[in-house]
């Protein structure tokens, strides 16, 4: 979180520090729930977990940073590169990698999709290298709002994440392929006899959750910096938004998300801000042993 | 050369035991450890900060990376028991991240990410230039036995209940066998295996840092059960010797193509033990050598 001062910042009182929290753990829980949806999305259609969602998170950055860095485009207009690489690279991936394992257990197939994203990640790594590296984006002084600080960056990227997330909503409730992926995710038997094709389904379920990875990990990227590991240093925090919201559950990603991001920003009162994926792990923990099949699961 | 080999064969027997310790709980107990990286860190640490800091005997550290690492992952069971496969996935990955998060920031017991040096080596004085020749024969030695235990254990009445309870746990539990209990002891074994190999790492480098337990290690261990095939004993073994030949021998690549910078060789190594991995589910999905199982089982 740049630019943003937590702790020794003068007289904040604790209920400003609170606020300030909590502020900043909506916005990343936000822009947190992007990647969410992806892998949730993904898991709804298919049914397992797929850990390739960080290789690809890396891939939406690195698409996203090209566009931006590169060829001069601003960061609201790259993004959308980084949706349809993250897109591109998950339908073949899976395609060739994954596609052939289907049949086999969930975990079979999660430790392929590990295979897949060790892969995708040291290609990134053979190209671009180890090393950070910055997006081409204006330094802003933050805004002030009495006594609450704010990146106009972060907004930004809330903002995007909203927008994405919007339009991933009105798809999925009206149009007709949206609801139909919908049926598919709830009931394949079904869906298939009423004539919906499920390997294109799982194919769009790919696309769509695997750009929505990808625009994630330019977000993430923009706060921060890029490098091959962006997404999976990300991936404990979506895990985590995914299966506290319930796995399978779209809008259930989306308040785990939010959940997610709030708890380790507000982690920060009580904890060095290095033990920030734990609180992931912890969530994950506790919402499994209390409520199995999350916030809002469907079924265990 | 010949050093170069001796240091081979024992991260091969190290990981092997390493690989080991997952096969008795994935293989045997039925139960996906993604996070043994994290056990293997615990035993590491448990010796050197009691050989360092408290002076303890070399082999009093061993037992007491054993016995903690065991605990640990009893305790951890006990939390994991309920979960299905892939969010055991997630939960035993985030434990192995937190483990070495602690490691990271804990400074005033784990110096860091300095890492903690001068661990100490045995015999090294009497031994000199014979140490690592040595512990390579130590480290061997150690495998034998670890192998022969679990042998003796897979094919006594607690390994058969524990492929029971993997199979089908309602089946076990209806049959009068109390599951939880037998899953709590075949982790609390398995953490005591990798907290071996944990001490056997830390008192071989004589240096350990957390960036050495990165979830990346703890692939090359799931590689090397999957590829020798899991619920197999000397699989694992042999699986681990592969995978240390395969990425020693992706060193050599520097000959072939000259023109690529080290960090691009990493990349490229990293990449094909993903293609490795991907390969082995793809035509060996079992591994190469499948699990034996009582000849009057039929699959």
């Amino acid at each position: 979180m740049s630019g943003i001062c937590v702790s020794g910042c003068g007289s904040n009182t604790n209920l400003e520090k609170l606020l300030q929290l909590t502020l900043n753990g909506l916005m990343a829980g936000t822009v947190l729930a992007v990647p969410a949806i992806g892998l949730t999305m993904i898991y709804a259609v298919l049914r397992f977990v797929n850990f390739s969602i960080a290789g690809h998170m890396a891939v939406g950055a690195f698409a996203g940073y090209m566009l931006n860095a590169w060829a001069g485009l601003p960061a609201v207009v790259a993004v959308l590169g980084a949706f349809i690489a993250g897109a591109a690279v998950g339908i073949a991936s899976d395609h060739a990698a994954l596609r052939p394992l289907r049949g086999y257990s969930a975990l079979t197939l999660a430790i392929a999709s590990i295979a897949v994203n060790i892969m995708i990640e040291s290609t990134i790594r053979f190209f671009f290298g180890g090393s950070p590296r910055d997006y081409a984006i204006p330094l802003r002084r933050d805004w002030t709002l009495g006594f609450l600080h704010v990146g106009p960056q972060q907004v930004e990227n809330a903002i995007i994440a909203a927008i994405a997330m919007a339009i991933l909503f009105v798809f999925l409730t009206v149009t007709t392929t949206g609801k139909a992926m919908r049926a598919v995710a709830d009931n394949p038997m079904l869906a298939d006899s009423k004539g919906i094709d499920p390997d294109a389904m799982a194919r769009l379920a790919i696309g769509i959750g695997m750009g929505l990875a990808g625009i994630g990990g330019m977000l993430v990227g923009l706060d921060t910096s890029i490098d091959p590991l962006v997404g999976f240093r990300a991936i404990l925090s979506v895990f985590a938004a995914a299966v506290v919201g319930g796995l399978g559950s779209v809008p259930g990603a989306l308040v785990g998300g939010l959940a997610i991001g709030l708890s380790e920003e507000l982690s920060l009162l009580a904890l060095p801000a290095t033990y920030k994926s734990a609180v992931g792990f912890l969530a994950i923990l506790v919402v499994l042993t209390l409520r199995p099949r999350g916030l809002l699961g469907a079924r265990a | 050369m010949i050093n170069y080999l001796i240091a081979m064969a024992t991260f091969g027997a190290i990981y092997a035991v390493l690989a080991l310790a997952l096969n008795v709980m994935w293989g045997m107990a039925g139960m996906v450890n993604l996070g043994i990286v994290g056990f293997y860190a615990f035993g590491a640490y448990i010796t050197a900060l009691l050989t360092l800091n408290a002076h303890a005997p070399i082999a009093l550290g061993f037992l007491a990376a054993m016995i903690g690492t065991a605990m640990m992952a009893a305790l951890v069971t006990l939390g994991l028991t309920r979960l299905r496969d892939d969010y055991l996935a997630i939960v035993t990955l985030g434990f192995a991240e937190v483990v070495r998060i602690a490691a990271e920031n804990e400074i005033w017991l784990t110096r860091g990410t300095d890492g903690i040096s001068g661990i100490p080596q045995p015999l090294k004085s009497t031994l000199g230039a014979d140490f690592n020749a040595a512990y390579l024969v130590f480290c061997l030695v150690v495998l034998a036995v670890v192998l022969w235990v679990l042998e003796r254990v897979r094919t006594s009445p607690f390994g058969r209940v524990l492929r029971a309870v993997r199979e089908d746990a309602q089946v076990a539990a209806f049959a009068g066998k109390d599951v939880l209990r037998f899953k709590v002891k075949a982790f609390a074994l398995g953490g005591a295996l990798a907290g071996l190999a944990g001490a056997l790492y830390a008192h071989y480098s004589s240096y350990i840092v957390p960036e050495i337990y990165v979830p990346l290690l703890t692939i090359y261990i799931s590689l090397a059960l999957t590829a020798g095939g899991i619920g197999n004993n000397w699989g694992a073994v042999i699986g681990a010797f592969v995978v240390v030949f395969f990425l020693e021998s992706t060193r050599f690549l520097v000959g072939v193509v000259p023109w690529l910078s080290a960090e691009q060789l990493a990349a490229l190594r990293e990449f094909l033990i993903g293609l490795g991995l991907l390969l082995v589910l793809f035509f060996r999905p079992r591994g190469l050598m499948p699990e034996p199982l009582p000849r009057l089982v039929k699959r």
